[in-house]
């Protein structure tokens, strides 16, 4: 890229993805707001006009916001613990040297794969039913009365089978951080007299840092959207409501899409405030 | 007290052994160096002694102690690796401090010997940057930083000045062996480099494929080498080999004479040759001459000689600094 020429000839090829790009982000955002000042009610009445903020504090008003803000960060929160400690542990599992490395390394990506519809179902269904599911049978095994999952411990059943779905990911990319930590400090840890659990403390999860942020982050942006796991299972009953599905159904339940796109608004201020927060304390272990 | 002994230690990775049982002293306040070609095993041995790796027969013995299970935390030994190993993310304050902060030493002692190791190795004011902000010998000098205040009963080297650039190297050297004079402690040092060897080593273990095939001071190697892959290896530049009607001559299947044990002349001696490249290195020159019945030999003359390419000169060895060697390579007496 060292002559004019060859400059604005780039910029000119890579025009049309940008544009794509900026109308693909810029249009769903303009109608987004466009929609969340006017009443907008398609099977009763259609487009009622402008209602300036009305949507806003309707949404923000009702008994379900609160705890809908809640829930999203509990289950954020939670399987991002989940899946970085047990990510953390299972990726120095997997780095000592066993038979058959290969295979377990795939069957530990796996879960990655699923659909998250899919693999909502098959915990749905196969573990948490509390007739014929396995936990159930686990429990009657023991004597104990079958727990019913997803009505009585549904906001841990989901924050399950979502930190399920999440911890291949956080264990692949700790995994190929821990890979590329040089075995002589840990040897110079060792000869220093630094027993198992500091070496970890003071080597390994220092030298994580960096790829426990980019999971922090990569997942934050994921879980914030979570919905097919909701939908398949508890449909938002039993406290599971998330901002992500009181906006799907305001918007498709209620059928109002003021409102909904409204409560979508919120949802980008609380992206973005989560957004700021987390670069705030674990962005600076991306510089240098 | 620092008296390492090895008693027919060996080790093996599976099948392969890579160092059959072998023994060795390393006396107290000595200067060891293990040199030798890479692959013959001197890091390992380094680090069997240091206990990173454990030994498939035999026992290690430190001022009399059996150590060979014990862990290398245990066994107060400091170790300096090749790749010096500082940890990144602490300041260099904190990485000299490291070991210290793992004995649970006080806050206080831990600042005061930081201190007087950094002073020791000049670097004092580079005790808030990080590893990464240093350059390659200020790194060396954090890691031995960090091996001297535990105060051990021996150092371990292993390849310490493989990464530096000539200059550093000499000057790494120097500081090292100056370092050893101050401290008297054990030093045990690998490298495949036999200059670093002979200018710092007290004693030289010369290894080859796990076996020890000699040890003995550098002046000691360097005049009776006892086979021809010592012979070959010590000194700079390499001795020259003859074999067949030459070594006939002097009863040997082979011998061997140093660049520097031999006479140049324009006008006659014992065996006439032609010139090929000189190197010239200001305050001597190594000619390489072609003998026809010797083989190519280098020779060492003075600075100032001035042979040209094709030129035919005559040689002639130092009879009493020539090296015999028998059949099996073993040098006679």
């Amino acid at each position: 890229m060292a002559t004019k020429q060859s400059r604005s000839a780039a910029r000119l090829m890579m025009a049309p993805a940008v544009f794509l790009l900026l109308v693909w982000m810029l249009v769903p955002l303009a109608m987004t707001l466009w929609f969340s000042f006017r009443k907008f009610l398609p099977l009763r009445g259609g487009d009622l006009g402008f209602v300036g903020f009305d949507n806003y504090v309707r949404f923000i008003s009702s008994s379900s916001f609160w705890p809908s803000v809640q829930t999203t960060l509990i289950v954020v929160g939670s399987v991002l613990l989940i899946t970085l400690v047990l990510g953390v542990l299972l990726a120095l599992l997997l780095d000592q040297p066993i038979w058959g490395q290969g295979i377990v390394r795939i069957l530990v990506i796996a879960p990655f794969f699923v659909m998250p519809t899919v693999s909502a179902l098959v915990w749905k269904n196969i573990f948490m039913d509390p007739v014929n599911g396995l936990f159930a049978h686990l429990w009657k095994f023991f004597g104990a009365e079958p727990v019913q999952w997803l009505s009585q411990a549904s906001l841990p059943s989901i924050v399950m089978i979502v930190s399920w779905q999440w911890l291949p990911f956080a264990t692949l990319i700790l995994l190929t951080a821990i890979q590329s930590l040089d075995s002589e400090q840990l040897e110079a840890a060792e000869m220093d007299g630094a027993p198992v659990l500091r070496r970890f403390w003071h080597i390994i999860v220092p030298h994580l840092s960096r790829a426990i942020t980019i999971v922090i982050l990569i997942q934050t942006i994921f879980l914030l959207a979570v919905f097919a796991e909701i939908f398949v299972t508890t449909g938002g009953a039993f406290g599971t409501k998330t901002l992500t599905y009181l906006i799907y159904q305001r918007v498709l339940e209620s059928q109002n899409v003021g409102l909904g796109s409204a409560g979508g608004v919120y949802a980008i201020i609380l992206a973005n405030i989560l957004a700021l927060f987390l670069m705030r304390i674990v962005g600076k272990n991306l510089d240098a | 007290m620092g008296r390492i002994t090895l008693q027919q230690v060996a080790k093996s990775f599976g099948t392969t052994e890579v160092i059959p049982p072998l023994d060795l002293e390393v006396n107290d306040g000595e200067f060891v160096v293990f040199v030798g070609p890479s692959g013959c095993g001197k890091s390992t041995l380094l680090r069997l002694i240091a206990g990173l790796e454990d030994v498939s027969g035999g026992t290690i013995l430190i001022d009399g102690e059996d150590v060979s299970n014990t862990p290398p935390a245990k066994r107060g030994l400091a170790m300096v690796f090749q790749s010096y190993a500082l940890y990144p993310h602490m300041s260099v304050r904190k990485n000299i401090a490291f070991p210290l902060k793992m004995a649970g030493v006080a806050k206080a002692d831990i600042k005061k010997k930081v201190e007087n190791a950094a002073q020791v190795l000049n670097l004092t004011e580079y005790l808030d940057r990080r590893p990464g902000q240093l350059s390659g010998g200020q790194r060396q000098r954090v890691a031995i930083g960090r091996s001297i205040v535990r105060e051990p009963e021996a150092f371990l080297f292993d390849e310490p000045l493989s990464n530096l650039d000539a200059a550093l190297r000499g000057n790494m050297r120097l500081e090292i062996s100056e370092l050893h004079q101050s401290l008297k402690t054990t030093m045990v040092y690998v490298t495949h480099d036999q200059v670093e060897a002979m200018t710092m080593a007290d004693k030289i273990v010369v290894l080859q494929k796990g076996v020890i095939e000699q040890v003995g001071s550098p002046l000691d190697l360097y005049r009776n080498p006892a086979n021809l892959f010592v012979a070959g290896f010590i000194g700079s530049p390499a001795m020259n080999f003859a074999s067949g009607a030459t070594a006939q001559e002097f009863d040997a299947t082979t011998i061997g004479f140093r660049p520097e044990h031999l006479k140049l002349s324009p006008e006659g001696g014992d065996w006439t040759g032609t010139v090929g490249v000189s190197e010239h290195l200001g305050s001597d020159t190594f000619v390489h001459v072609d003998i026809e019945g010797v083989g190519k030999v280098t020779a060492r003359a003075d600075g100032d000689i001035s042979l040209g390419y094709g030129d035919t000169v005559f040689l002639t060895p130092d009879r009493a600094r020539v090296h015999r060697f028998d059949v099996h390579g073993l040098a006679l007496r």
